[in-house]
């Protein structure tokens, strides 16, 4: 999801006779839901594997504020203004915390922001694609996040405490993400049929983008197995998917509007909904630099962290002096 | 010299007369900023009434294999909790 193509460097899931004392105390441990520490001994696969997945976590929360960061000067009102200049902060706030935790396990922030900004390190793919009218806040509030929601609900349950501990806070303050939403949503729906049309555009070009947030179907893979073994990972994509669709479908209904899917339909076999193949194609696409906002997102990181330069080092220089003169006076 | 910003310990304490309590960390230059910092990343819901930020540097942390030494004695001394002792109900509330 914010995450969505973590590499595992595990060598596939050994069993516990298979595994050297540390190794196997270590999965004991997961396997007792007893949570990993910062100084506790722990496979390099499993150290890797979350700098990886938390510093994708991070940047995706950070390049998230972007699209909607777009329309805070264009809000239709004073309260709207407010309200999203909040929830961009929160996301800010949410990058931060897990900056923090990413690095409990000897990555730096700089290190983080050189991998984000050389392109070598990941961010979710949803978050390549432009904003285009109002309607779109809503559209993400409701579905971004509340597929954001899905995903990080489990990941409370990480076996790395840090991890874990950024995510309980992290869901605590999601929640108004979503439902801000989905308000804006139903305001538009209740509005004249040309707002009602804007809105049902919106969850047009969403729709798919939110579904792929979980990542590719489970057959294609290939780094869950280790993952869930790990603790890191508890649900599998297509689970959270298959979820997610169920609890949207009826939210869309609600606001008198379709999915743009002709296959969502329900399923009373599996007491879900059926929904179509998604275009994996464009996922991978994305991923790899060509969405429609790649270039842009890009950009601007790289902009802030220019621009911001002068301002870093200076109130560094400025706290090394202070030090120093207090140090004189000693 | 690297010009990343040190990283600093934050500790709130909430409304209810509860000790501080650590919530988490962040990046400043100096403490006064630390302290800004910190209500703008750890307090946008009213978390907290006192902010305490520590360089993380100056924290000093047992070992995780210090654990059995550490907290072992203590596993058998049961006559620490108050249910060790039977009052008999005559006796009244204790």
């Amino acid at each position: 999801m914010y995450a969505q193509e973590v590499k595992s460097t595990g060598q596939g899931v050994k069993s516990l006779e298979e595994m050297a004392p540390d190794e196997r105390a270590f999965q004991e441990k997961v396997n007792a839901k007893i949570k990993i520490e910062p100084k506790d001994w722990m496979p390099e696969g499993y150290r890797k594997t979350l700098v990886r997945q938390i510093s994708q976590h991070a940047h995706s929360e950070i390049v998230g504020q972007l699209p909607e960061g777009n329309w805070i000067s264009r809000a239709p009102t004073l309260e709207r203004k407010a309200i999203l200049l909040a929830k961009v902060q929160d996301e800010a706030g949410h990058g931060l915390y897990l900056y923090c935790a990413a690095e409990t396990l000897g990555v730096s922030r700089d290190q983080m922001t050189e991998q984000l900004l050389a392109g070598k390190a990941k961010y979710s793919s949803i978050f390549n694609y432009p904003t285009l009218t109002w309607a779109d806040i809503g559209a993400i509030g409701w579905l971004v996040d509340g597929a954001a929601i899905m995903n990080q609900v489990p990941l409370q349950r990480c076996s790395y405490g840090p991890y874990s501990r950024a995510m309980i806070r992290i869901c605590k303050e999601e929640s108004f993400h979503q439902r801000q939403g989905y308000d804006i949503m139903m305001k538009l729906c209740a509005g004249t049929a040309e707002q009602k049309e804007m809105a049902q555009d919106a969850l047009n070009r969403w729709w798919q983008p939110a579904l792929m947030m979980f990542g590719p179907p489970d057959g294609d893979s290939v780094h869950s197995a280790q993952s869930m073994a790990w603790g890191i990972k508890q649900n599998s994509n297509d689970e959270l998917r298959q979820k997610f669709v169920n609890e949207t479908v009826p939210q869309a209904e609600y606001l008198g509007l379709t999915p743009p899917d002709p296959d969502v339909n329900w399923n009373e076999d599996k007491q879900g909904y059926d929904y179509g193949e998604l275009d994996w194609n464009e996922f991978y696409e994305v991923l790899k630099g060509n969405g429609p906002c790649n270039k842009e997102r890009l950009e601007a990181r790289q902009k802030a962290w220019d621009d911001g330069e002068w301002f870093r080092d200076g109130l560094m220089a400025h706290a090394r002096k202070r030090e120093m003169r207090k140090q004189a006076a000693e | 010299m690297s010009n990343e910003w040190p990283l600093w310990e934050v500790f709130i304490r909430g409304q209810h007369g509860l000790s501080h309590r650590h919530v988490g960390s962040l990046h400043a230059p100096d403490a006064e900023i630390a302290i800004k910092n910190a209500r703008d990343v750890y307090t946008r819901r009213n978390e907290g009434v006192s902010i305490w930020v520590v360089p993380s540097s100056d924290i000093v942390a047992s070992a995780p294999g210090d654990k059995e030494p550490l907290y072992e004695p203590s596993n058998s001394k049961v006559y620490r909790h108050p249910t060790f002792f039977d009052i008999p109900e005559e006796a009244g509330p204790m």
